[in-house]
């Protein structure tokens, strides 16, 4: 190369774009990559108030798998997952479709459908808590309506309570998820839907044959985005039921704040949330990957 | 030594090479138009004159000054893109204003240049408009005022005109070369369109694949272009490209052509050089002009040769007429008088102006010079 | 999501539209349901809670109930109200939402306007960190705050959110200086501009839009944050770690009224939020899930 007159200051230039990005990166590789690894590590120790470093291998994981406590968790988990993602898919689908039909009013629906998104889970457990409970809630406003055979009680119930977290974390959030459809709706161009009416199509078969098959997108960001909800889930169970009665809506993350905080298990508090993560990473990882491959150019 | 100076120069992107040592010298005063399809790399050279892209081999140097790695600020250059690149929270006037306000240029200085650019350019009753609230045609001007302002050495222009209509394209194709006429700036112009690559130019670079395939005025790219590539790109419609064999006639070099019907006709050349090709098959270059009625044929030239052929299509077009025949298995074109008297499916009486013929190499597909 | 209101092509009868509104309404009022519920129990003595119906209307309107969740009603073991809690969750917000958004839009603009080398990997990387569980990092960030004397303090709380929210900051602003022509930047170089110098004269004056769906984003997830509080907070609380412990606390009557005008207290901020600039929450929210 010829001798040039590329200076410090343009040299400077060049650089300065990594170096403005650089402290945020390392953050995130210290804070959440070098975290992460730490808790993996603790894992595999047998830390119980504070971190130890004695190798114990796979002891805690056997451990914990043995733990009832544990097993209700993943049971709950499963069951409030499922039940949580299909019934906000549903609502917030049929919502959507139905604002889609020129509603006068749309205007003034929407942001109601969607405010619980705006307040926190502890606001949003602290009202289901007390609408809920039979003493002084639905079941009394039943009673005192005249409905006296009227029973609710599910949240004092072991076997019912989890059902409650459904139902207040479905109010919280499927609107939401009815806006995401909308927005995929609203992104479907009309004159497929046109041409299909002229084709004979019935609403029905516009919705099932055309319109729902084009959602595909929205669909697996509403899942991806529910599931991964679903999984953090803390601040609801913490303020709606305590994970009780008893034990009886544990969830994984309030199993490893308790036995990592309170129990002062570090070790299995630790390797329960190794595999918190690994089930989110198992949903985010490849989701992420193709949004991103798609982006490149 | 030029004005502008580039110097053997490559681009990589990594193992590939995109632009393959492109060495031109361009003269203060002068304006060259890079022109070719998409993708083949002029305007990847234009970003490198600029400063926008890293210069992987060779050197770029204006005014004998050498640039490479040179920060774009500071290389004395101003540039005009195709979507005119205005910052839209900015006026007008402060659009124009920014590179010197950058340059730490004083204010009452900075308005004199704003002031009289902004009149050259007519658009003095825009100044205080934002860009949001213009006219395609007043962006454009804008984007010239703002790379006038600099009083830059070389003037860059990356296909300015393409987001405008057709006929506003036109006018301000005429508004450049009258620019470029009065201030005598010298232009780096960057275009995939042949037309206003031949009416802008002082010279033309016509590239494609990476590499520069011909350098010179118009007239030179379009009478003699360099090869099979050129002489298809520039021009419209392309020039016809007919297979033919050389033969001797009389001592002369002929092209023998098959026509609509199978026989062979001989269009004798000009170029006595092609002797040297006797026997050998080659392409037959001419341009759709020189193929007329023979009323119509440029009565300067010495070599307007008869060929009789059947016309399979006329399409009238206004001032002209363009008549398609076929020549040894191809579509050729003539470029006729608008009431020639021609009718498809006939025979026809067209007369050749060999005296602008060329002929190219089969095998590597340059001009044979002879 | 887009505030036009399409032509949808779909025809529907009389009946089914009546069905249609029916449907819509009483949805509508399943979601007001909890607001109601709350607000009008705020407002009424705890006699008419526990002895009376949740959806009737006060009888004896008061704003008892208020002033001693604001003031005077029992937090653990202080007799404090919310309202210091209120202002620890203020003080938490402000510095973290601006110093995640800054951080986040000058992010968005290298990852965008600058692009490196496995410059997509970076962002990824960055992208990943806004979906981890929160509990995988909960360990570490307790003995790294202890180790920086941050644990227990407003200050520790701003680290922990700033860390966590740049990942969304930068997504949003990365997704929106996409879509800003670069030519812009390029014709900015070449008048000698400089990297801060593009930033703040071409890029800052059109990032209104983003900056405020960043910071509506990040404040609203930040106040209404409960894990890193309760971990984190010691004597320096959030808001809602203070509901928690007023709600729960299993000594004495159970003041519903309290209760409820506590939660109405802690979801102002972001309720208000919400009403005055719903469209860009919707919009942060949508960018978190369908990326465009």
């Amino acid at each position: 190369m010829a001798p040039t007159e590329a200076d410090f200051r343009t040299k400077l230039q060049d650089w300065l774009p990594k170096l403005v990005l650089a402290p945020s990166f390392a953050v995130t590789l210290l804070f959440v990559y070098g975290f992460i690894l730490f808790t993996v590590v603790l894992s595999f120790t047998g830390s119980k108030m504070l971190p130890k470093y004695d190798w114990v291998g796979f002891e805690n994981y056997q451990k914990l798998f043995a733990l009832p406590a544990w097993n209700t968790a993943i049971i709950n988990i499963a069951i409030f997952a499922t039940l949580y993602i299909v019934i906000c898919t549903l609502i917030g689908l049929m919502l959507a479709i139905f604002l889609d039909q020129k509603i006068r009013g749309e205007g003034v629906l929407r942001p109601i459908y969607l405010y619980p998104m705006a307040l926190s889970f502890i606001v949003t457990g602290t009202a289901w808590k007390w609408f809920l409970d039979p003493g002084i809630g639905l079941e009394k406003i039943m009673h005192l309506w005249g409905w006296e055979s009227f029973s609710f009680t599910w949240i004092k119930d072991g076997e019912m309570a989890l059902y409650t977290i459904v139902i207040a974390a479905v109010w919280q959030t499927s609107g939401f998820v009815m806006a995401m459809f909308l927005a995929g709706l609203r992104g479907i161009d009309n004159e497929i839907l046109k041409a299909a009416q002229i084709d004979g199509a019935s609403n029905w078969q516009l919705y099932r044959r055309i319109v729902i098959p084009l959602l595909r997108p929205a669909f697996l960001s509403a899942f991806v985005i529910l599931s991964h909800l679903a999984i953090k889930s803390y601040d609801l169970v913490i303020a709606l039921t305590g994970g009780g009665p008893g034990r009886a809506t544990e969830m994984p993350a309030t199993f490893m704040y308790s036995y990592t905080f309170t129990r002062n298990q570090m070790g299995i508090g630790a390797s329960s949330a190794v595999i918190m993560l690994m089930t989110i990473a198992a949903i985010m990882v490849p989701y992420l990957y193709a949004e991103l491959k798609e982006k490149k150019v | 030594m030029g004005f502008l100076d580039i110097r053997n120069v490559t681009k990589s992107y990594g193992q590939v090479e995109v632009l393959h040592r492109v060495d031109i010298a361009v003269e203060e005063g002068e304006f060259l138009v890079l022109v070719g399809p998409s993708g083949c790399g002029k305007s990847t050279l234009l970003n490198m004159i600029a400063g926008l892209e890293a210069i992987t081999g060779g050197e770029i140097a204006i005014k004998n000054r050498v640039v490479n790695g040179v920060h774009p600020s500071k290389r004395n250059i101003a540039m005009v893109f195709q979507s005119y690149a205005l910052y839209p929270n900015m006026t007008v006037g402060q659009n124009m204003t920014f590179g010197l306000e950058m340059h730490g240029v004083p204010k009452p200085e900075r308005d004199k240049a704003l002031a009289s650019v902004a009149k050259l350019l007519q658009i003095d009753h825009l100044l205080d408009r934002k860009p949001g609230q213009l006219s395609g045609g007043q962006r454009q001007r804008v984007a010239m005022g703002r790379a006038l302002v600099r009083n830059p050495d070389v003037f860059l222009f990356d296909e300015p005109l393409s987001n405008l209509d057709a006929k506003l394209r036109v006018d301000m194709r005429t508004e450049i070369k009258k620019l470029h006429h009065n201030l005598k700036t010298t232009i780096v112009y960057v275009t995939h369109d042949q037309i206003e690559a031949m009416t802008l130019s002082t010279r033309i670079a016509v590239m494609n694949k990476g590499f520069v395939q011909q350098l010179g005025t118009p007239k030179e790219i379009y009478d003699t272009p360099a090869n099979v590539f050129v002489a298809t790109f520039m021009g419209s419609p392309a020039m016809n490209i007919i297979p033919a064999t050389v033969v001797m006639e009389g001592g002369q070099p002929h092209a023998a052509v098959t026509d609509a019907e199978g026989q062979v006709q001989h269009l004798r050349f000009s170029q006595p050089g092609l002797v040297a090709w006797a026997g050998k098959p080659i392409l037959l270059g001419i341009r759709p002009e020189a193929i007329t009625d023979p009323e119509g044929a440029d009565r300067k030239s010495g070599n307007i040769v008869a060929l009789k052929n059947r016309v399979t299509v006329t399409e009238p077009a206004g001032a002209d007429t363009f008549v398609t025949m076929t020549l040894s298995g191809k579509d050729a074109i003539a470029r006729m008088r608008a009431d020639a008297n021609v009718a498809a499916g006939q025979s026809f009486d067209f007369a050749v102006n060999m005296e602008k013929a060329v002929a190219f190499d089969p095998a590597t597909e340059d001009r044979i010079t002879a | 999501m887009s505030a036009v209101t399409q032509d949808t092509a779909v025809s529907t009868g009389r009946a089914t539209r009546a069905f249609l509104y029916l449907i819509l309404i009483l949805f509508a009022l399943f979601y007001l349901l909890p607001l109601y519920v709350m607000g009008v129990n705020s407002l009424k003595p705890l006699p008419e809670i526990t002895g009376g119906n949740m959806m009737a209307l006060p009888s004896t309107w008061t704003l008892d109930p208020w002033r001693s969740a604001w003031s005077t009603a029992q937090i653990g073991v202080e007799p404090t109200g919310l309202k210091p809690y209120f202002l620890n969750s203020i003080l938490m917000v402000v510095p973290a939402v601006a110093i995640s958004t800054i951080v986040g839009a000058l992010n968005g603009y290298v990852l965008t306007k600058w692009r490196f080398r496995y410059d997509t990997w970076v962002f990824g990387l960055m992208l990943f960190s806004c979906f981890i569980p929160f509990q995988i990092v909960l360990i570490p960030m307790a003995v790294v705050l202890g180790k920086l004397g941050l644990a227990g303090s407003v200050p520790g709380l701003i680290l922990v959110h700033v860390v966590y929210g740049i990942g969304f900051t930068t997504l949003y602003f990365r997704n929106y200086y996409a879509s800003f022509p670069t030519e812009l930047i390029r014709a900015a170089q070449i008048d000698g501009a400089g990297f801060f110098r593009i930033f703040w004269r071409i890029l800052l004056p059109v990032s209104g839009p983003i900056a405020v769906v960043s910071v509506i984003w990040q404040f609203t997830n930040i106040w209404n944050d409960f894990l890193f509080g309760v971990s984190f907070g010691g004597t320096s609380q959030p808001m809602t770690v203070a509901l928690n412990n007023l709600v729960q606390s299993s000594t004495g009557v159970k003041e519903y009224n309290v209760h409820f005008a506590g939660a109405i207290l802690a979801a102002l901020p972001t309720l208000f939020v919400y009403i005055v600039a719903g469209r860009y929450f919707v919009r942060g929210l949508m960018a978190g899930s369908v990326k465009g």
